[in-house]
């Protein structure tokens, strides 16, 4: 599917470009919003990587076009700009000339672990299903979800993710196992917690 | 390291409730998206010194100005036109961005150094040259298309000039109005006819009778007699000559003769050819 759009895009961009947005919309905006938490920021940023993606086609050469693996690649583009919002929000302004820049650090260790926003389990129990499972994934520390959501919300290979994300295959299982164990175990703190809070 | 794999059983309902997280995308981000490339367009109303106008716009720039009165120019008409000729799909939007309504606003008021990008993609080099010109002249004063076509480096291109300023796909943003015939008469107007143009260099400060009634005596430059400076009838020095001191020359040549020399402002040498 992937391939007709390439070659669409590496042929005429301004008229293939509608055919990209249109496919690959909803995954990125589901990326941004279940890094971030927030629909506003997730919409922004999906935008914003939707723009930059159009001018990095426009200044690639047609063979370049042709082969980019469009998925992990415009993924990488929405949790670069994730990872600047979050970065943004959490340190202030004043600090921000002092702040390494490529400094090393890979993508999910600079995504804020979340720690000042943690919901008490009482407040997750509150939500149901779908809500209960994004407020639990919101909790978890960035190292596993940014890897969580690729693999099991967008539904990226291992290959694609380690493209995306510029690390081994190997660690990036590790760490949606890990991710995995944590959410389950929560869900079931959760679940644990239920009689209680029917009865407070 | 943990040994659970994914596929484990264990595994499959939180995956399962991890799937099932996957959401559609705002109705407004695909739209949004393509405004912001410049792929799609939206366009509002303003008012002007003619009447509502509407504003078409994109991430890159203003693409289109038209007069919303005009008949021609109601909603559905406008948006049949733009897409027939521009080729991109446009959409109602109930306002302007605020800061490219206000930029709007400024330009109209005269204020040459607001900024507002234009969008004049599918246009050829020339018929942008002398829009960025028309650009130049300033709220209150006109010049003549050979000015423009001088001051482009192509002198002969007089007819062409004309032609590519009726073309302005953004009349008032770029003020083709500020255009007039070589002889100093008004002349044409593509927003709406010469009335509007009247009206719009009259709201400017302009007296397009008394510019006209100028130019059917022949004259076509002014010099101030204490400066020994001659300029164009509208431009701002000339306008600041007090009457006895105002002279008036049928060509530039003239005036040189007498000892002035050009205005380094409104640079009448490049309308010099047509008065010659």
């Amino acid at each position: 599917m992937d391939d007709d759009l390439l070659g669409a895009l590496a042929v005429d961009l301004d008229a293939a470009f509608e055919g990209l947005v249109l496919a690959h919309q909803d995954r990125l905006y589901t990326i941004a919003l279940r890094v971030l938490g927030d629909p506003r920021d997730a919409e922004e940023i999906a935008q914003d990587a939707l723009v930059r993606a159009y001018r990095a086609l426009a200044t690639y050469e047609t063979d370049r076009v042709r082969a980019l693996r469009l998925r992990p690649w415009l993924a990488a583009i929405v949790l670069n700009l994730a990872r600047n919002r979050a970065t943004r929000r959490r340190e202030p302004r004043t600090t921000s000339l002092d702040q390494p820049g490529p400094d090393g650090r890979s993508l999910d260790e600079r995504l804020p672990l979340r720690t000042d926003q943690t919901e008490p389990v009482a407040a997750v129990v509150r939500r149901e299903g779908a809500d209960r499972w994004a407020a639990l994934l919101a909790e978890l520390p960035a190292r596993y979800r940014v890897p969580v959501v690729l693999r099991h919300v967008d539904g990226l290979s291992f290959a694609e993710m380690s493209a995306a994300l510029a690390k081994p295959e190997g660690t990036l299982k590790a760490q949606v196992h890990r991710g995995l164990a944590l959410l389950r175990a929560a869900h079931e703190a959760v679940v644990r917690a239920e009689p209680q809070e029917l009865t407070a | 390291m943990s040994r659970i794999r994914p596929t484990d059983p264990d595994y499959a309902a939180v995956e399962a409730a991890l799937a099932a997280l996957a959401v559609p995308a705002p109705p407004n981000l695909a739209p949004t998206t393509l405004l912001a490339v410049g792929l799609a367009d939206a366009y509002a109303p303003i008012d002007s010194p003619i009447g509502p106008l509407f504003v078409a716009w994109n991430g890159r720039g203003v693409s289109a100005v038209v007069a919303a009165a005009d008949p021609a120019e109601d909603p559905a008409a406008f948006e049949a036109r733009f897409e027939r000729e521009v080729g991109r799909p446009i959409r109602r939007a109930p306002s302007l961005p605020p800061r490219l309504e206000t930029a709007i606003r400024r330009r109209l008021a005269g204020d040459r150094r607001v900024r507002i990008d234009l969008d004049l993609r599918g246009h050829t080099t020339f018929e942008r040259a002398v829009w960025l010109k028309a650009l130049e002249i300033p709220r209150g004063e006109v010049r003549p298309y050979a000015w423009i076509a001088a001051e482009i480096g192509r002198p002969k291109a007089v007819r062409a000039v004309g032609s590519a300023l009726a073309h302005n796909p953004v009349p008032l943003v770029v003020p083709c109005h500020r255009v007039v015939r070589s002889d100093g008469l008004i002349g044409q107007y593509s927003l709406g006819g010469p009335g509007n143009k009247r009206t719009i260099l009259a709201a400017e400060g302009l007296d397009p009778d008394e510019l006209e009634t100028l130019a059917r005596t022949g004259i076509r430059f002014i010099g101030s007699g204490t400066t020994r400076v001659v300029c164009l009838p509208s431009c701002h020095h000339a306008r600041r000559i007090q009457p006895g001191h105002r002279t008036p020359f049928r060509s530039l040549a003239a005036g040189l003769e007498a000892g002035y020399r050009a205005c380094r402002s409104c640079r009448p040498g490049s309308a010099a050819a047509i008065a010659a």
